[in-house]
């Protein structure tokens, strides 16, 4: 503590990590040496060939990137007959895209000498994507989930478990993801001499949300030059499905300077927005801070937060990264939700029509490919991001479609779907 | 910029006093709207009577990242029970009119969604001293501390045994009324003993500033009151006084728990220096 000549210039006080209007780093001031100590890691990692060439590395050996294209024409005959191109981050090892987030923060982990590793998780992903990595590279790993969320995603948690991490489940609040944010963040400031928190989207404070999209952005980066290779054009829009966003930014980055390229977000439309039991922010929510950045945010009119539903405890969460706010408000990215019904009707179209069983959240983006694919029609060129693979959700899908022998079968939901003359589906 | 000693809004002269009482100040903390609205502002005036000499009104909030098991379980209840963030007004006005200086601690999205200049000119005339932001740096609070010049109140931040002198040099040179150190790193939450931390991070302070230095997270009891007292200008006291609330069989046994460990807590900060 004694430093003989203290430097005591203050320094200039300015507002990190804005895009445009929204972003920051609205956190108590004991986490601000860790963010700055984490910031200037990744700036010095992202320029270091070492760090590269480990991460380029693990992701080639381990993660088993570059991830495939997939070109899916029976799901496109529901989808308006448009050609339609699924990025395979399903794939990749642990099932989801939140391994290419998590390995390269591995590795800034103990570059930065730390020993301890914390995460939230919503739906069990980037859970047992930082249980996975914590095993691989040696280090202490508690992963915080809320109590409604270990038990619908019960089989992540005996995962985690499995590869020697601490399973916390918070019982306080709405008992999901935000609450799960709320308790690492408290870890975090207690045990931060020694504990990263590897967050697992592109919301939070200052360094985050532009760190964890630098991570995915390999996503876009690859998919870009496939679909080039296979079509030998530009995709006509890029889909995606958002929770906090990382998918998406992953897979949007890329595209921003592609003008002709609509990126599109599908957010969680829950029962619909009239129910309120949705986490749908950009059709119904106004600008707010939580957790550490200043983003659309689901509020009441006192500013306190609002409790979120979605069928897919991956896109639960009352907030969203800020850059999708900036490209949101800016116009460069358009944001669309899909209902639980929706998302669910996608889900089961893509295992029935291609043999391809994706994750409740990636669900969602493919119900708005089905609907984008019919209004732009035959000609149009989809890319969609498939951010995770279903095998999680087979829980919650054999409840909603009755699959379990003697469970009654819900109402509306048991009819198989099949295609019309004009492209539609009869569900 | 400073406001008037004498006629100000802020906690100045309540320092001032200490200083010639050669002690340090105490500082109680109670959200509103446990165990009710009107539960919680007679527990605050019941605080000023029994000695405390500032009232820390806190906003309760669903996602409170900076407290602990005690704060954030009455915050709960009391936004299950129904409290508004206008219900503030009400407990500022009664500390107000009791004799102390209340001032408002709340995360920053509470302020934001009110409208800072608005949320700063209604507490002023609630008798408001100023705010204390758990959450917000200086580095984005242009507008608080714009509106903040424009009123006069009180503007504290806090500073944590991580911060870099840099950083203190930085948080404090943007405080008003005092700062906040936390004694240790961690949430808000009674403890049994603080080490030596809180004195080395009142030191590193008070080697870059001119203002009061308070202590807060983790006293408990007229004993560490003491012991803070001897080095730092005020001791803050919040879950240890929640709990008299939370684990009172009803509120007039509350308040008897309130009244006694405030009493004690007032004993200490006389009996530091």
């Amino acid at each position: 503590m004694a430093e003989p000549t203290p430097d005591l210039t203050p320094e200039p006080l300015e507002r990190l990590g804005r895009f445009g209007d929204f972003g920051g780093r609205f956190v108590p001031e004991a986490l601000i040496p860790a963010l700055e100590e984490l910031d200037e890691a990744r700036h010095k990692a992202m320029v270091d060939p070492e760090f590269l060439g480990e991460l380029e590395r693990l992701h080639r050996t381990y993660t088993g990137r570059p991830s495939i294209i997939t070109e899916v024409p029976r799901f496109a005959e529901h989808a308006g007959g448009a050609r339609v191109i699924l990025k395979r981050e399903d794939l990749n090892h642990t099932g989801s895209h939140k391994i290419n987030n998590v390995l390269a923060q591995a590795l800034l982990t103990k570059r930065m000498g730390k020993t301890r590793v914390i995460a939230e998780t919503g739906a069990g992903q980037h859970g047992v994507a930082t249980a996975t990595a914590a095993a691989l590279m040696g280090l202490e790993c508690v992963v915080y989930m809320g109590k409604v969320d270990t038990e619908r995603q019960a089989l992540n948690v005996a995962r985690m478990r499995m590869l020697g991490a601490e399973v916390v489940a918070v019982p306080t609040g709405s008992a999901t993801l935000k609450d799960a944010i709320n308790e690492a963040l408290r870890d975090w400031v207690a045990n931060v001499g020694h504990t990263h928190y590897i967050l697992g989207t592109v919301t939070g404070p200052h360094p985050f949300p532009e760190m964890v999209r630098d991570f995915h952005r390999i996503i876009g980066v690859e998919a870009r030059s496939q679909v080039l290779d296979l079509t030998g054009r530009l995709p006509d829009a890029v889909i995606a499905c958002v929770g906090g966003g990382s998918n998406a930014m992953g897979i949007f980055h890329r595209f921003i300077d592609d003008p002709d390229v609509r990126l599109i977000g599908v957010e969680a439309g829950g029962e619909g927005i009239e129910s309120g039991r949705h986490a749908a922010r950009f059709a119904s929510a106004d600008p707010g801070v939580l957790h550490g950045t200043f983003s659309y945010l689901m509020q009441d009119d006192d500013g306190q937060t609002l409790e979120t539903h979605s069928v897919s405890a991956g896109l639960d969460y009352p907030s969203v990264g800020p850059e999708h706010s900036h490209l949101r408000d800016t116009g460069r990215a358009e944001y669309r939700y899909a209902t639980d019904d929706k998302a669910m009707e996608a889900f089961r179209l893509l295992c029935r029509t291609e043999g391809i069983i994706p994750a409740l959240e990636s669900s969602h983006a493919l119900a708005g490919a089905i609907e984008v694919g019919r209004e732009l029609g035959p000609d149009a060129l989809l890319l969609v991001n498939l951010s995770g693979r279903g095998d999680k959700d087979m829980h919650t899908a054999a409840e909603w479609f009755g699959l379990i022998d003697g469970e009654a079968v819900p109402e509306g939901r048991a009819e198989e779907p099949r295609a019309t003359g004009d492209g539609r589906t009869q569900l | 910029m400073t406001a008037d000693v004498t006629t100000g809004p802020g906690v100045e002269s309540v320092f001032a006093r200490c200083r010639e009482e050669g002690r340090a100040a105490l500082v109680c903390y109670l959200p509103v709207g446990f165990p009710s609205v009107e539960g919680s502002v007679r527990a605050m005036v019941a605080m000023v009577e029994a000695g405390a000499d500032i009232i820390e009104v806190g906003i309760p909030y669903t996602d409170p990242v900076m407290d602990g098991p005690t704060v954030a379980y009455a915050a709960d209840q009391a936004l299950k029970r129904g409290v508004h963030v206008r219900d503030v007004f009400t407990a500022t006005q009664a500390v107000r009119d009791a004799g102390a200086p209340p001032l408002v601690m709340t995360y920053w999205n509470l302020v934001l969604r009110y409208g800072v200049p608005t949320f700063a000119r209604d507490l002023k005339a609630a008798g408001g001293a100023g705010l204390i932001t758990p959450d917000l740096i200086p580095d984005e609070a242009a507008d608080w501390i714009g509106a903040s010049d424009e009123t006069g109140l009180d503007r504290v931040f806090l500073v944590a045994p991580s911060s870099t002198d840099q950083r203190l040099a930085a948080v404090t040179r943007q405080c008003r009324g005092f700062v906040y150190a936390v004694s240790h790193m961690g949430v808000t939450g009674a403890r049994e003993s603080l080490g030596d931390a809180a004195k080395v991070i009142v030191e590193r302070t008070k080697a870059v500033t001119e203002l009061p230095v308070c202590v807060g997270v983790g006293v408990s009891g007229g004993a560490q009151a003491a012991e803070i007292a001897a080095y730092a200008d005020g001791v803050i006291v919040g879950s240890a006084l929640v709990r008299c609330l939370t684990e009172a069989t009803d509120e007039e046994a509350g308040l008897t728990a309130l009244r006694s460990l405030v009493g004690e807590l007032a004993d200490g900060v006389r009996s530091g220096s």
